[in-house]
């Protein structure tokens, strides 16, 4: 079970009404209409997945609920799935959350001394958000890419065979992009590209 | 150089758009099938392949395929397993980046074989920039008339859409997968009824995991006979490995079914040896689920005959001295490594994924995990270790989904194969603080 189970605070509301933009919005519909009719609920994972990203990052009660109004679920269909998955986030996190593997492979690959080197470097625990809001830090288990292990994801972003000097220079590239804007789109995303 | 079926084409540049895809042959499969079989036929010629499941549990391809009801009036629904999340195992991700188009094409000819009209690619959620590509490749098949109405010309109409999950390992368990694409927990249905009965939305449905889809064409192309020749035995045709955890050439691999351990671990077609030149201590050849092997027994068979990389002789020996297969995530650990800690980092992996309906997994995996943290930092007692034994006796087989074997097996055989690390991290714990790594045979 996600560690969210049971800790999370979803009944709490920032009183926020939320929309989404028009082009989520065509998006949602277009993702809706990949189900039969009156399975809309289908599209409930990606449509939290669209306003996790629009909405800053996690969720909270009143953006749940009001995509449990525009999906025409119950809020409980909506709240039970969001604190089933890992990737949904019932917390505020930093702009930029680094999760790093904490499983076999790739502890057996030095991953355990990566996670204390991040810790002492972001000067925060495992779970916790630097003061300036900057990095959420958490350990997750197997991303699925063992064989370039030690393995860490900043957003949707894989950094692969990390190094204590490779975590530097991705720990200094994401400072400098503080004040830029966090982009949506999929191109953001670093290609991870294998070694055919 | 081993035979490559699937990953025959992978070095041509380009390979992931359609237009060298198609240029280098692909879609024909599609055309066959299309215009020259019927979907039994189909069907016939998976069986006579010798096909299993490539997602871990083996299951003959062809067999699955055939207990789809097709007397039901419901839709029929195809699902391509991409939720890759065992432990060791990053082959799908492999074939989907690089081999879009052979997905696609074995998609396309399965759900005509199945009789159906919609299928969904559901993909792990960290897997997001996999997403994209995929898209990319289902709009180019799409623009060449190989997805949509009336492919190529005739009767047969599909649509693919790609479906993101939100990490859960569960979900990679079929019904589980079912229930999420439903927008539900990832909570395990009980069988049965079969998905080929009663799946997505209650239609008859097949799962099947993405390197069996991606040999599809190929087994149309080459003909079921001919596929069931390669390889070894029941073990027909060809596996991607991937192999990681302390070899030279950690990454993903097609193995002719057949050739030795040794072999995949020591040449340097394959892994290339253990880095540093160190001693083999032990492997888990099928993803983190299936029991470790010590060095010996993964060389070598209890009665002495060099282990293949086949279904049948992994298992040889069955749980005293044999592993499995699996999903074909094979992690290799050389003598430095701790079995105490990793055991704990498995049993804290399954504990985070336990869905948490059946109280013996729920329950039984949190135990494990606070039993082996307990070990691991010098507070055990002799007891804990029998009774860690005891507690994976106790979920395996006493739940809806497999998951709870899962989890039991990775503990179980560390302690019938280690036992002596966990006495000696219990007897000296003072040790074994000061050495994360570091080999402790001398002590043992
Ligand atoms: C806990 C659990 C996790 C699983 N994870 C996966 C997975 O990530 N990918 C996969 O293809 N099969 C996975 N399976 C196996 C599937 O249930 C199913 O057998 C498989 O998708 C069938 O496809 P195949 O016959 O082509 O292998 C998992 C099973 C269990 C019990
Ligand atoms: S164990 Fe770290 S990515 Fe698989």
């Amino acid at each position: 079970m996600s560690e969210n189970y049971n800790k999370h605070k979803i009944y709490e509301r920032n009183g926020k009404t939320y929309a989404f933009s028009d082009a989520s919005l065509q998006r949602i519909k277009e993702i809706i209409g990949r189900y039969p009719e009156a399975k809309q609920k289908s599209a409930l994972i990606p449509v939290l997945h669209i306003a996790q990203e629009e909405f800053g990052g996690s969720l909270n009660a009143d953006i749940m609920d009001y995509i449990a109004g525009l999906l025409n679920v119950k809020p409980i269909e909506v709240y039970e799935v969001a604190t089933f998955y890992t990737q949904f986030y019932l917390d505020k996190v930093g702009k930029f959350v680094i999760e790093i593997c904490q499983t076999g492979p790739c502890l057996s690959c030095g991953g355990d001394d990566m996670i204390d080197y991040l810790k002492e470097k972001l000067g925060i625990d495992v779970g916790e958000t630097t003061a300036d809001g900057l990095f959420t830090f958490k350990t997750v288990e197997c991303l699925g890419a063992c064989g370039y292990a030690p393995v860490m994801q900043v957003n949707t972003c894989f950094h692969q065979n990390l190094t204590k000097e490779s975590i530097d220079n991705i720990i200094d590239l994401l400072r400098t992009q503080a004040n830029e804007p966090k982009s949506n789109d999929d191109k953001w995303v670093e290609k991870f590209c294998l070694k055919k | 150089m081993g035979r490559k079926i699937l990953l025959e084409k992978i070095n041509i540049s380009g390979i992931e758009s359609f237009d060298i895809y198609r240029k280098s042959g692909g879609y024909s499969a599609v055309e066959k099938a299309l215009k020259t079989m019927t979907p039994v036929d189909v069907v016939e010629e998976v069986k006579k392949s010798g096909l299993r499941g490539r997602g871990g549990a083996g299951f003959p391809t062809g067999m699955k395929w055939g207990f789809i009801d097709r007397k039901s009036d419901k839709p029929h629904y195809l699902i391509c397993n991409a939720d890759e999340s065992e432990p060791g195992t990053f082959k799908d991700r492999y074939l989907m980046e690089h081999l879009p188009h052979l997905l696609i094409e074995g998609m396309i000819c399965s759900a005509f074989a199945l009789e159906a009209h919609t299928a969904y690619i559901y993909i792990r959620g960290e897997f997001k920039y996999l997403i994209g590509i995929l898209n990319n490749a289902l709009s180019e098949a799409y623009a060449n008339g190989f997805l949509g109405k009336n492919i190529l010309g005739t009767t047969f109409s599909l649509d693919i859409y790609v479906h993101p999950g939100a990490g859960a390992y569960i979900c990679g368990e079929e019904t589980a997968l079912i229930e999420s694409l439903e927008g539900k927990r990832g909570n395990p249905r009980l069988k049965p009824p079969f998905p080929a009965f009663v799946g997505l939305f209650g239609c008859p449905t097949v799962v099947n995991n993405v390197e069996t889809l991606a040999a599809i064409s190929p087994i149309l192309n080459m003909g079921g006979d001919f596929y069931s020749k390669l390889g070894n035995g029941k073990s027909t045709g060809t596996k991607l490995i991937s192999a990681c955890g302390n070899i030279n050439k950690p990454g993903v691999y097609e193995i002719e079914m057949g050739i030795t351990v040794e072999d995949f671990i020591y040449s340097e077609e394959y892994c290339g040896g253990i880095k540093g030149g160190k001693k083999l201590k032990a492997v888990i050849p099928g993803g983190s689920s299936v029991p470790v092997l010590p060095a010996d027994l993964i060389l070598k068979t209890a009665a002495g005959q060099p282990r293949l990389m086949t279904y049948e002789s992994l298992a040889e020996g069955g749980f005293e001295t044999g592993t499995m297969l699996g999903s074909g995530g094979f992690i290799v650990y050389d003598e430095d490594q701790c079995m105490v800690r990793n055991t704990l980092s498995f049993a804290r992996f399954y504990h985070h994924e336990s869905c948490g309906q059946c109280s013996p997994c729920r329950e039984g995996t949190g135990w494990q995990e606070r039993l082996l943290t307990r070990i691991e930092n010098g507070e055990g007692r002799l007891k804990d270790i029998d009774l860690l034994a005891d507690i994976s006796k106790h979920i395996e087989g006493n739940t809806i989904c497999p998951l709870g074997d899962a989890a039991a097996w990775p503990v179980s055989s560390a302690i019938r194969h280690f036992r002596k690390e966990f006495e000696f991290h219990i007897q000296f714990p003072e040790i074994v603080k000061n050495i994360r790594h570091g080999n402790i045979d001398k002590y043992l």
